[in-house]
């Protein structure tokens, strides 16, 4: 499994009802459907992933989340889990207020941009960051609103938003005990379980 | 028919005529005491009764979905591309039911065939048929066969009505509910579209308030033209634009009303060959059956309190360019599954072909049919292999 869906898993309860938006493969609602009794759907529009998650047994639903959620009743679910995919949204603030409504709770991973790699690239290099880990140029990347963990922090304090839990990791998704002490300049992925 | 039947084709079939003989009461207040309905098989129904599948035809369609009547055939069974050994419905695996449905005009009991009190045809005195009553009388047909519960019931158009139906009437009786190129109810337009069709129908002087099978003719101009609006409607602009464009049958206009585009041609082919070949009492019938659906209707709940007591897995799948039926009508489906909790998935399938689409083996829509197939096995077989040996 993803190493970060594999920290994730266990923030999810047994038999809760699951949102997994940009579920991709349906890698972690198979996981959360089979060990832990967990029901949802997944939401994606890549046609290779819905096939994938068909194939599987893992209901999802062919939708752009970028057109809104709105056909979704307040807290339908128990936990909306969005991974990677915050930094792509043409409005981050805005789809994260939607999961907290359709949601009770909701789990977000997203890559660092205050990592030290990404400031020394841009301090010494002068050019925005490439790396393994974050490939694109510029012109090309569907990562449109990078964020540091301290900007998410702050957009959670303005929109009280309470966080329930949150880890770190490096680029290879380890928890390394370094990075908590300086979580914004070593921890490449941010993950955060947060509520309203 | 090709000269040598493909290895993936169900090959040479053989309808069968089933005779009903319990009262069938009506949504319109009518019994019919006594019907028959004109069904074809394709593969082994398994010990258990387990591996049934019913596919539910759309306005137009019959029993006739896959293989051939004969050698001289020119075309197969009308959803020939799904079905058959190692197809999306694979007939090694399922065994398939296709039937005409009541009010049809391909041998099932209906407008064309002989009323059994008068053993003249029914013509117009033929009662109106809702898709509850196609509903009943296919469980009747399933209660035939020993078909406990089917593992999967699948419908396009009119059919995927059916199949909603299904998951709403019988919950313990299907387990798989495919429901493709459909809409929980028609909208306005829709109903639009079906009324100038009756009215061509209906208007047509050889039509004879629908008793002209005794006049022997046939409203042959009425039916094309009904043919011709839903042909309209079938395709998309952008699918006629690459299918016809403007282009002329003999390359220069010649200023008078002979069909000189090629889209003209084509919809006067297609609805003169439909003239000869459908009954226009049954279009009627059909077309009102279209209007008349809605499962909120009787008990006045929205869709997704209806839809609280289905207990069958959901694959929705539309069409993008589909305007007839349009994705935003499968997304109201969608949306109250969710709503409901039950299990559902959903594709948006890209494609220029419009509503026909449905029909078409589209490479992404076979991929999604496929991959939802074998989850369909795969709940059959865990079924069988739980039952004591």
């Amino acid at each position: 499994m993803r190493a970060d869906l594999d920290l994730i898993k266990d923030w999810v309860e047994p038999g809760k009802r699951v949102l997994d938006l940009c579920c991709g493969d349906g890698e972690l609602l198979h996981y959360l459907h089979s060990e832990k009794q967990a029901s949802g759907y997944g939401l994606e529009i890549g046609p290779e992933n819905i096939t994938e998650c068909i194939g599987k047994g893992v209901n999802v639903i062919e939708k752009d989340i970028e057109e809104g959620l709105a056909s979704i009743k307040d807290n339908t679910f128990d936990t909306v889990i969005m991974t990677q995919a915050i930094q792509i949204m043409m409005r981050p603030d805005e789809i994260i207020d939607e999961m907290l409504r359709i949601g009770k709770e909701c789990i977000v991973t997203f890559p660092n941009f205050g990592h030290w790699r990404a400031r020394g690239y841009l301090a010494f290099r002068g050019k925005m960051p490439v790396s393994k880990f974050l490939p694109y140029t510029w012109y090309n990347t569907p990562n449109t609103h990078f964020c540091t963990f301290k900007d998410f922090e702050r957009l959670c304090v303005e929109r009280n938003i309470y966080i329930m839990e949150r880890t770190v990791v490096d680029n290879e998704h380890q928890h390394r005990w370094w990075i908590h002490l300086w979580p914004n300049m070593l921890g490449e992925i941010a993950i955060y379980r947060i509520t309203k | 028919m090709p000269a040598v039947i493909p290895e993936d084709s169900v090959g040479i079939v053989q309808p069968q005529k089933i005779d009903f003989n319990e009262p069938l009461q009506l949504s319109c207040g009518r019994v019919l005491d006594s019907y028959h309905l004109m069904v074809e098989t394709y593969g082994e129904l398994n010990a258990d009764c387990s591996n049934a599948i019913l596919i539910c035809h759309a306005l137009s369609g019959n029993h006739h979905v896959a293989g051939y009547h004969s050698h001289e055939d020119k075309k197969p069974g009308w959803w020939d591309s799904a079905i058959g050994p190692g197809k999306a419905i694979d007939t090694n695996k399922f065994f398939v039911i296709g039937l005409n449905n009541l009010g049809g005009c391909h041998g099932s009991s209906g407008p064309n065939q002989p009323n059994p009190e008068t053993g003249q045809p029914y013509g117009p005195d033929f009662p109106i048929i809702t898709v509850d009553d196609w509903v009943e009388s296919q469980a009747r047909l399933a209660d035939h066969f020993g078909i406990e519960q089917f593992a999967a019931v699948i419908g396009g158009s009119l059919g995927g009505m059916q199949a909603l139906q299904w998951s709403i009437n019988y919950p313990d009786r299907l387990r798989h509910c495919m429901v493709i190129a459909a809409a929980a109810k028609l909208s306005a337009q829709n109903i639009a579209f079906n009324e100038v069709a009756r009215q061509a129908i209906s208007k047509d002087p050889q039509f004879h308030d629908g008793h002209y099978y005794a006049q022997d003719e046939v409203p042959k101009v009425g039916l094309m033209l009904a043919r011709m609006l839903g042909h309209i409607t079938y395709l998309s602009d952008d699918g006629m634009r690459s299918k016809f464009g403007r282009e002329l049958r003999s390359g220069q206009i010649s200023y008078d009303f002979t069909p000189q585009f090629e889209v003209e041609s084509y919809l006067r082919y297609q609805g003169e060959r439909f003239s000869t070949e459908f009954d226009a009492n049954t279009y009627l019938l059909m077309t009102k059956a279209l209007d008349y659906f809605d499962p909120t209707a009787t008990e006045g709940k929205p869709l997704s309190e209806v839809l609280a007591k289905a207990k069958a897995k959901f694959m929705v799948i539309s069409f993008t360019t589909d305007w007839r039926f349009s994705p935003e009508r499968s997304r109201e489906i969608v949306d109250a599954l969710v709503d409901a909790d039950k299990q559902v998935s959903y594709a948006e399938i890209e494609a220029a072909q419009g509503h026909d689409a449905f029909l078409i083996p589209i490479p992404r829509y076979l991929d999604v049919f496929n991959a939802y197939m074998q989850r369909v096995e795969a709940d059959t077989n865990s079924l069988t292999s739980k039952e004591p040996s």
